[in-house]
């Protein structure tokens, strides 16, 4: 399969990604957390206090983000390492960018095919809200919301040509 | 089972905490847990001395998992070690690439504890 020719041509083949966006994200938070996620309502609004981003290269080009509050950030971390995390440790920022990592390979070995041809950066971690991101993304975005411990999180796939 | 020492090389310091606890959820005795950040890490930690069971991530910076399974079979102290790989990176190619290269096992995060025991036990069993 050529996904270049086919994440260029067809919007359909991106938007039959969302499902396995939504359970590669939903896999994770459940086995490493101990955590189901919920639905957050229609027009919450996602904090963008904390994001974490994986780069994807190869056949699968372009960049998956983790958004959420700083609190949910510590919430992750506590639940991931079993102890509390507060929010100004330096393991929060590994703990979501790990999740982060974890949630970008699972999905990408949901896709038939496409395991060997894509691999991922070491995670990036952005914290505050004053900052604009550009990417050159040109194929378009698909984006997951859930709800967190009561808090908003988003996972946003930008994905190039 | 024997005290075992372990060497987790991870470049998540969370991550690294998790294999750990892992560990001794499937009832892994411990007596040393080194622990290093890269490929290059790791092979100078196993300068202090042969350890047991070796964990390991692939996607790293410095030095990915591949180049210190690569670098390892030049180690006389970590000959018969047994590796296990611990990463997101799951293709098949990442999994035959190890396991050419002297991985005896692959495991894809996420994971379980229990994984992480149906994989390890074996190979500390087979240890004398």
């Amino acid at each position: 399969m050529n996904f270049d020719n086919e994440i260029a041509q067809s919007k359909p083949l991106l938007d039959s990604w969302g499902p396995m966006l939504e359970l590669a994200c939903r896999e994770v938070f459940d086995i490493m957390l101990g955590c189901r996620l919920g639905q957050p309502a229609p027009d919450e609004t996602i904090p963008l206090d904390f994001t974490a981003m994986v780069g994807l290269a190869g056949q699968l080009r372009g960049v998956l983000s983790l958004r959420c509050s700083p609190q949910a950030a510590a919430v992750m971390a506590s639940k991931m390492l079993g102890v509390a995390v507060g929010e100004k440790d330096e393991q929060m920022w590994d703990a979501v960018g790990e999740i982060a990592n974890m949630v970008a390979g699972n999905f990408k070995n949901k896709l038939t095919g496409m395991g060997d041809g894509c691999m991922l950066s070491v995670p990036t971690v952005i914290t505050g809200s004053d900052y604009s991101c550009r990417s050159l993304t040109d194929s378009g975005t698909l984006e997951a919301r859930f709800l967190f411990e009561g808090s908003p999180i988003s996972v946003e796939l930008q994905v190039h040509s | 089972m024997k005290k075992i020492k372990a060497l987790i090389v991870d470049d998540s310091s969370v991550m690294r905490r998790i294999v750990e606890r892992s560990l001794r959820q499937a009832g892994i005795d411990l007596e040393q847990v080194r622990e290093a950040g890269n490929g290059a890490e790791g092979l100078a930690a196993l300068q202090g001395g042969a350890v047991d069971l070796i964990l390991c991530d692939i996607n790293m910076p410095v030095m990915d998992g591949l180049e210190f399974l690569r670098q390892l079979q030049g180690v006389p102290s970590a000959k018969g070690t047994p590796v296990v790989m611990i990463t997101t990176e799951g293709s098949e190619s990442h999994v035959v690439q190890a396991l050419s290269i002297g991985a005896r096992g692959y495991i894809r995060k996420p994971f379980t504890p229990e994984q992480v025991k149906q994989h390890v036990t074996p190979l500390l069993e087979d240890q004398p």
